[in-house]
């Protein structure tokens, strides 16, 4: 069956599959942004320790989600990892140096002879929460407001501003998204805290903070949307291939399929929903539906780049080089290859969910810390 | 195509990329190996309900975490190393070499991920049973992110399974199968993994060892040091068993990687096999210099190793340098002629298209095709540049394989005087153990070395030069990173290696 597809359905295809590895990475941020309140939620040590230990377990996932939308980009999209990460070097790289920070943090942070001091694993925590999710808004910014870059004939890629990505986070765009991005990622870390830790009083803060930084990211995420359907956006010439500035074209993207602007408008309402569950109704399962709406919008979002003959990663000093679903994929033969290959992914997320169940149907709790296994936390 | 090859450059990009790879490794083979000791004790514990097992396996698993987290930590960064150091490389192969990349993703890292927290903070909230389920995933995971990247290491050694696309400019994939299959990425695997299993059994020796010498959880660490010394000595086996496999491949589709090892120059019939030698410094290509200074030669066995025939013909440098009729063999002067005549035929194609004239293009894509195999070397300068540095590979490989013969030993001393329980009044025995932790580390870098170094001046062997798979960046941004990288990892090995030590100070809970 995937056999006989052709290239444009499985170009297609394979960016819905990048788009849903992306949409679920903005998802699992809830750890980034937990980890940026570790100093203002918990007023104890042992407080802090339930919020690092209640993110501890879900940290891994977050991370290889970023590591398999890194490996299928470079499989399914190979001259956008090549051109992205050659060439607006310094964004990524500061983004990859906030992730190997986190990386060793909650393993170390508690543990005797740590070199470092446990306050320094904090702040590593509190950095890749803070910096890195700003500049991967930034670099995810670029995909509509499009970055310095050319091509030549053989497709080597020729960075053209200095600061080699960096200056994606001086955009006003840009850095509204990766505002809102940081945000957004705190309000999900307090529902996911509120849902997954049983404690009263953090239980009431997580519920306030829900509040707060909801209200802190909506401002931005206006912005960018209002900015959004009424910037310039970069369309693609079916037929001749040519890249131009059209004006209205994210709009049009928007409307383009009506799951978009469905998408869009039923996340934005869960999203409110889970809002309000938490922060006016003082439940705890708010994070279950603005988790599934965060990933409605963020599929929303990513269709508008890519589908409707969009250049997905554009260049704005030379649009002849930017970069389309069509003109950077694999070959045919290694998409076809690779849609076997994901068909595998239901599996696997039916296991992680699997696993998550089972994992939290104890919440953690006070008692943890002085139980059996207390040695073992983080 | 290249504008101007910058040497400096693309030396610190490489140096960049082999200083990530190789704090990476400091902490995979243990990751590969540990996961399944941890595995076989929590079996045992489960199987016989006895707590000292359960101890046990908590011990060993939380050096596995304090492990496993830099692992992760050093890996992400390889993962987009290719994008950011070798730009060019990840378009031109891209459509083949990201493919296992994914997949490993997909298959490995998330079955890592998800249970790695089941077998951590699991204990009291699944059953026995799903968490010794969970403790076996993590350990199959680990290995199965090995499987797939190796095959992509192996399809760089020697690439198979693609075709170049004249159109795209690129190579493209062509039959997976094949890549997956490659013996080459088979017997990568299985060397790696064996030689992994190996460390991570001396790990667990000479942690015990310890104990022992302080006198302290003697029966754990009797009990650890039997299981550890009987899997070190299967594995060793496998190893070596590899190891020649590996040689024997690299004669076939690496030889001038085989030449450089054994610091071969001047091919030879029933070639003997260097068992250990200085090689001469001022030794060239080409030149009639003795290329050692000393060695010692097991007559006819390099023979036996490369072609698994006594008296066959093993090529020297010079022969794959220069050529050899008389054996068939084409040096890389002509491979240069051709490449270039490739490189020229394909920019006439690629103007002849753009200017729309279809038979001009015809006739260049008729002229690029028989020569299309030797397009990489059409970048190469000099002929003696397809020379890896020799030094370097030859002295790696022969400390690996001196080690490759040591540890066994290692392991079985262990597994008799522990066996006799003997093994407190072994002073010398225990130091021995501790040490040979260091040298099972040394042996591995030795062995990526080999694999990496001799394989220069290729990304892509045969394909693709490092100068062309660079990215476009400035000498100063690739330094910059290298010590960024330098000074990071560094900090939290240190930081790594004092938090094992306190945990093993602690040791195990005793009942
Ligand atoms: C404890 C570690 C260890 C030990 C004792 C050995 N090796 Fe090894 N070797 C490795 C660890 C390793 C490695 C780090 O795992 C390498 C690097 C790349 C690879 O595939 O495995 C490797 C590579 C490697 C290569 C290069 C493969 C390639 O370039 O494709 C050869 C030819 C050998 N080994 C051969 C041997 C032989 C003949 C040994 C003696 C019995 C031996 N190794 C012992
Ligand atoms: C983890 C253990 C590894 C070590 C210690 C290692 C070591 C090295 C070294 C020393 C170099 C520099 C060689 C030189 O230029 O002199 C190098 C280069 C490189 N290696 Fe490896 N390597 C490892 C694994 C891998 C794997 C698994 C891959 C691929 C999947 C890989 C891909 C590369 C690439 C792309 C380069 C740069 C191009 C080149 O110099 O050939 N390496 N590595
Ligand atoms: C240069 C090539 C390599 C790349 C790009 C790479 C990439 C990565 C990444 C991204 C991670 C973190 C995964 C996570 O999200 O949990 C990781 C961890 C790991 N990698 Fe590598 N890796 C390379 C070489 C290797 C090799 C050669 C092996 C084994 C033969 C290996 C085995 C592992 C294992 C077992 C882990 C688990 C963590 C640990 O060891 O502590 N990797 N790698």
């Amino acid at each position: 069956m995937i056999g006989n597809l052709d290239t444009t359905t499985l170009q297609n295809l394979w960016w819905f599959i990048c788009s849903a590895l992306g949409a679920l990475f903005i998802f699992l941020t809830f750890v980034q942004g937990g980890q940026t309140m570790l100093f203002t939620l918990a007023s104890t040590a042992e407080e802090k320790s339930l919020l690092v230990n209640s993110l501890g377990r879900k940290w891994e996932l977050t991370f290889t989600t970023l590591v398999v939308f890194g490996g299928a980009m470079f499989a399914a999209f190979p001259l956008f990892y090549a051109t992205s990460f050659g060439g607006a070097y310094w964004v990524w790289v500061s983004i990859l140096f906030t992730f190997i920070v986190q990386a060793v943090s909650y393993e170390y942070r508690s543990k005797p002879g740590n070199l470092l001091g446990t306050g320094t694993y904090d702040l590593f925590l509190f950095i890749n929460g803070s910096v890195g999710i700003l500049l991967i808004g930034a670099a995810v910014g670029t995909f509509f407001s499009g970055s310095n870059f050319s091509l030549n004939a053989m497709n080597q890629v020729t960075w053209q501003h200095p600061l080699r990505g960096l200056e994606a986070a001086f955009s006003l765009f840009n850095l509204s998204l990766g505002l809102f991005l940081v945000f957004h990622a705190r309000t999900m870390g307090a529902l996911y805290l509120a849902n997954n830790i049983d404690h009263k009083v953090l239980h009431r803060r997580a519920n306030n903070a829900v509040l707060i930084n909801f209200a802190i990211s909506l401002p931005f995420l206006l912005f960018v949307l209002v900015r959004l359907v009424t910037m310039q956006g970069f369309g693609v010439d079916p037929v001749s291939g040519t890249v131009a500035l059209t004006d209205g074209k994210y709009l049009a993207n928007l409307l383009s399929l009506p799951v978009i602007p469905a998408f869009l408008l039923v996340g934005l309402i869960l999203v409110i929903g889970g809002v309000v569950v938490n922060g006016l109704q003082g439940k705890k399962n708010g994070i279950w539906l603005a988790g599934l709406g965060t990933v409605l919008v963020g599929l929303a979002i990513f269709f508008t780049a890519g589908y409707n003959n969009t250049s997905f990663y554009p260049s704005k000093i030379d649009l002849a080089s930017s970069l389309t679903i069509r003109n950077a994929s694999s070959s045919h033969y290694t998409l076809t290859v690779m849609s076997y290959v994901a068909l595998a992914v239901p599996f696997v997320v039916a296991y992680i969910f699997y696993f998550w169940r089972l994992m939290d149907m104890k919440k953690i709790s006070m008692a943890e810390l002085s139980g059996e296994q207390a040695k073992e936390l983080y | 195509m290249l504008e101007t090859a910058n040497l400096t450059m693309v030396n610190w990009a490489r140096a960049q990329f082999a200083l990530t790879a190789m704090y990476h490794w400091l902490f995979v083979p243990l990751t590969l190996g540990l996961s399944f000791l941890v595995a076989f004790f929590e079996t045992w514990y489960v199987k016989t309900g006895n707590e000292d097992w359960k101890r046990l396996t908590k011990f060993w698993m939380t050096l596995f975490g304090i492990n496993f987290a830099i692992g992760v930590a050093t890996g992400i960064i390889l993962e987009f190393e290719f994008g950011t150091n070798w730009s060019n490389y990840s378009w031109m192969v891209g459509d083949i070499f990201g493919a296992p990349l994914a997949i490993e993703g997909i298959f490995a890292f998330f079955l890592e991920a998800s249970f790695f927290a089941v077998m951590f903070f699991g204990w009291d909230r699944v059953s026995a049973k799903m968490h010794l389920f969970s403790t076996w995933m993590v350990a199959i995971g680990s290995n199965l992110s090995a499987v797939w990247i190796l095959v992509a290491n192996g399809w760089m050694q020697h690439p198979v399974g693609m075709h170049f696309n004249p159109d795209m400019a690129r190579f493209e994939m062509q039959s997976f199968a094949e890549i997956v299959f490659s013996p080459v990425a088979v017997s990568k695997f299985t060397h790696t993994t064996s030689s992994a299993f190996l460390l991570a059994s001396l790990f667990v020796i000479a942690v015990s060892a310890w104990f022992l010498l302080k006198g302290r959880h003697l029966e754990m660490a009797k009990k650890s040091i039997l299981a550890a010394s009987v899997f070190g000595l299967l594995s060793s086996g496998l190893v070596a068993f590899t190891g020649d496999e590996a040689a024997f491949t690299n004669a076939h589709d690496q030889p001038m990687k085989l030449a450089a090892f054994e610091g071969l120059y001047k091919g030879q019939k029933n070639a003997g096999l260097v068992a250990m030698g200085v090689i001469n410094p001022d030794k060239k290509p080409g030149d009639s210099a003795a290329p050692f200074l000393f060695e010692v030669r097991l007559p006819g066995l390099l023979s036996l190793l490369a072609n698994r025939q006594t008296g066959s013909f093993v090529p020297g440098i010079d022969d794959l340098v220069y050529g050899n009729a008389p054996e068939n063999i084409v040096g890389v002067t002509q491979k240069m002629e051709r490449g270039r005549q490739a490189i020229h035929q394909l920019q006439m194609y690629q103007q002849a298209k753009k200017a729309g004239d279809a038979s001009a293009a015809a006739t260049a894509l008729a002229a690029f095709t028989p020569e299309q195999d030797f397009l990489g070397y059409g970048y190469l300068l000099t002929p003696e540049e397809a020379v890896p540095p020799v030094g370097l590979t030859f002295y790696s490989f022969h400390v690996m394989v001196i080690l490759g013969t040591i540890l066994p030993l290692v392991c079985l001393l262990f597994l008799i005087f522990t066996y006799n329980d003997t093994i407190r009044e072994k002073k010398w025995l225990l130091w021995a153990g501790i040490f040979s932790l260091f040298l099972a580390h040394v042996a591995h870098q030795a062995g990526w070395i080999v694999a990496e170094v001799g394989r220069q001046p290729w990304a892509i062997q045969g394909l693709l030069p490092v100068t062309v798979a660079r990215s476009n960046l400035t000498t100063g941004t690739v330094q910059t990173t290298f010590f960024l990288f330098l000074a990071l990892f560094t900090t939290l090995l240190l930081a790594e290696i004092r938090i094992m030590l306190g945990q093993i100070k602690r040791g195990p809970e005793e009942a």
